[in-house]
């Protein structure tokens, strides 16, 4: 079991130096829509929302967690799309 | 041998996560960007659907109906209220990691581990602080007659400091003791107070960094419920989100010249200042 998390535990201390490593120089226009992708990135949690709500075993668990669905599929819907028409406005016009 | 290979193409989608950040941050590819992040959420979502043994009918409804919100929301708002309309999204994501948390605690199978139970404590502290901070920051973006005079919290960065003492007392019993439900509510409670005294005295003209910031916690909060629901796309992601937007809030406040402390610190003296 401690091997599981020990693994776990690897994999995200690597992601947090990927995740610092990533973002250098940002022009500042590019600040907001930024923010807002990377916003609907941490509506990953629609993953987990997605499983407390099929579960089977405990009827309470499924409505809390389909509350959680729908609150993560508001923020990954949403999220995405208001970041797509941001950055359509900074498209060179032609 | 079926899970591992989901899990196996999970990384699928944390790679194209990482590459979709990547460009997202260069004014030529940032759309391709978008795009790829989110193909690669959607694969995580079919993945996640494709490992479930049966998908009920309201799990789907619940999709569509969150769908159509957050869809029917990002079209209809006016380019110039963007930015509160990130931080009302940024908070959705916040309170769906303190369900999801407080859904695997009351299954009847989940381990009590000390690690589980920590994971857990987090989720729901993180989470509830970026869901009420977010809803503040939307408020005072959208300017809402209850934020349009400052408002002063007596002694508010002590309160603050109180509250986040009981958090990690909570926190830690928790994960000590194993019992989960009441403690879990309390810390749930707690942070959501927090999340307001801590927003509240910020000035308005700071309120993109304020959002920035909590992005980035509503990062970690997905990356803990990862813990929870020892999952790795969640870890991964949701880490890449916490470390990133914690680089892109010290790169706007440089833009605004102003420090992280100044930022949120500065709110408060001036608050002290007014009053």
């Amino acid at each position: 079991r401690y091997d599981a998390l020990a693994a776990s535990l690897t994999i995200f201390v690597l992601a947090i130096f990927i995740g610092f490593e990533l973002i250098t120089k940002v022009p500042p226009t590019l600040h907001t829509p930024l923010m807002s992708g990377s916003n609907a990135i941490s509506g990953i949690s629609i993953v987990g929302a997605l499983i407390a709500a099929s579960a089977g075993d405990a009827p309470l668990a499924a409505i809390v967690g389909l509350v959680a669905v729908i609150l993560a599929t508001v923020n990954v819907v949403g999220g995405y799309l208001v970041t797509h028409r941001m950055l359509e406005m900074f498209k060179p016009k032609r | 041998m079926y899970e591992a290979l989901i899990n196996l193409a999970y990384v699928v989608s944390a790679i194209l996560f990482i590459f979709g950040l990547k460009y997202m941050s260069h004014p030529r590819t940032a759309v391709k960007g978008n795009l790829i992040s989110a193909g690669a959420m959607l694969l995580a979502i079919v993945l996640t659907l494709a490992a479930l043994k049966m998908i009920a009918t309201y799990v789907i409804i619940g999709l569509v109906v969150g769908g159509i919100i957050g869809a029917v929301l990002a079209i209809r708002v006016q380019m110039t209220d963007v930015p509160q309309l990130v931080a009302l999204f940024n908070g959705f994501g916040g309170a769906a990691t303190v369900f999801v948390a407080g859904a695997e605690l009351l299954r009847p199978n989940t381990s009590t581990a000390p690690d589980v139970m920590l994971a857990a404590a987090l989720s729901g502290l993180i989470g509830a602080v970026t869901f009420w901070g977010s809803l503040v920051a939307y408020g005072k973006l959208q300017e809402l007659q209850i934020f349009k005079k400052p408002i002063d919290i007596p002694s508010g960065a002590v309160v603050n400091i109180v509250m986040v003492a009981i958090l990690l007392l909570l926190t830690i019993f928790m994960a000590g003791s194993g019992w989960s439900l009441i403690p879990y509510i309390l810390i749930v409670v707690i942070a959501s107070i927090l999340g307001v005294t801590l927003v509240v005295p910020i000035g308005g003209a700071d309120m993109p960094v304020v959002i920035a910031l909590l992005n980035s916690y509503s990062g970690l909060a997905a990356a803990a419920t990862g813990f929870v629901i020892d999952n790795n796309v969640l870890i991964i992601s949701g880490s890449l989100v916490g470390a990133s937007g914690l680089i892109l809030t010290q790169i706007m406040c440089k833009a605004m010249n102003r420090s992280l402390v100044n930022v949120i610190f500065g709110g408060m003296q001036s608050a002290a200042a007014a009053s």
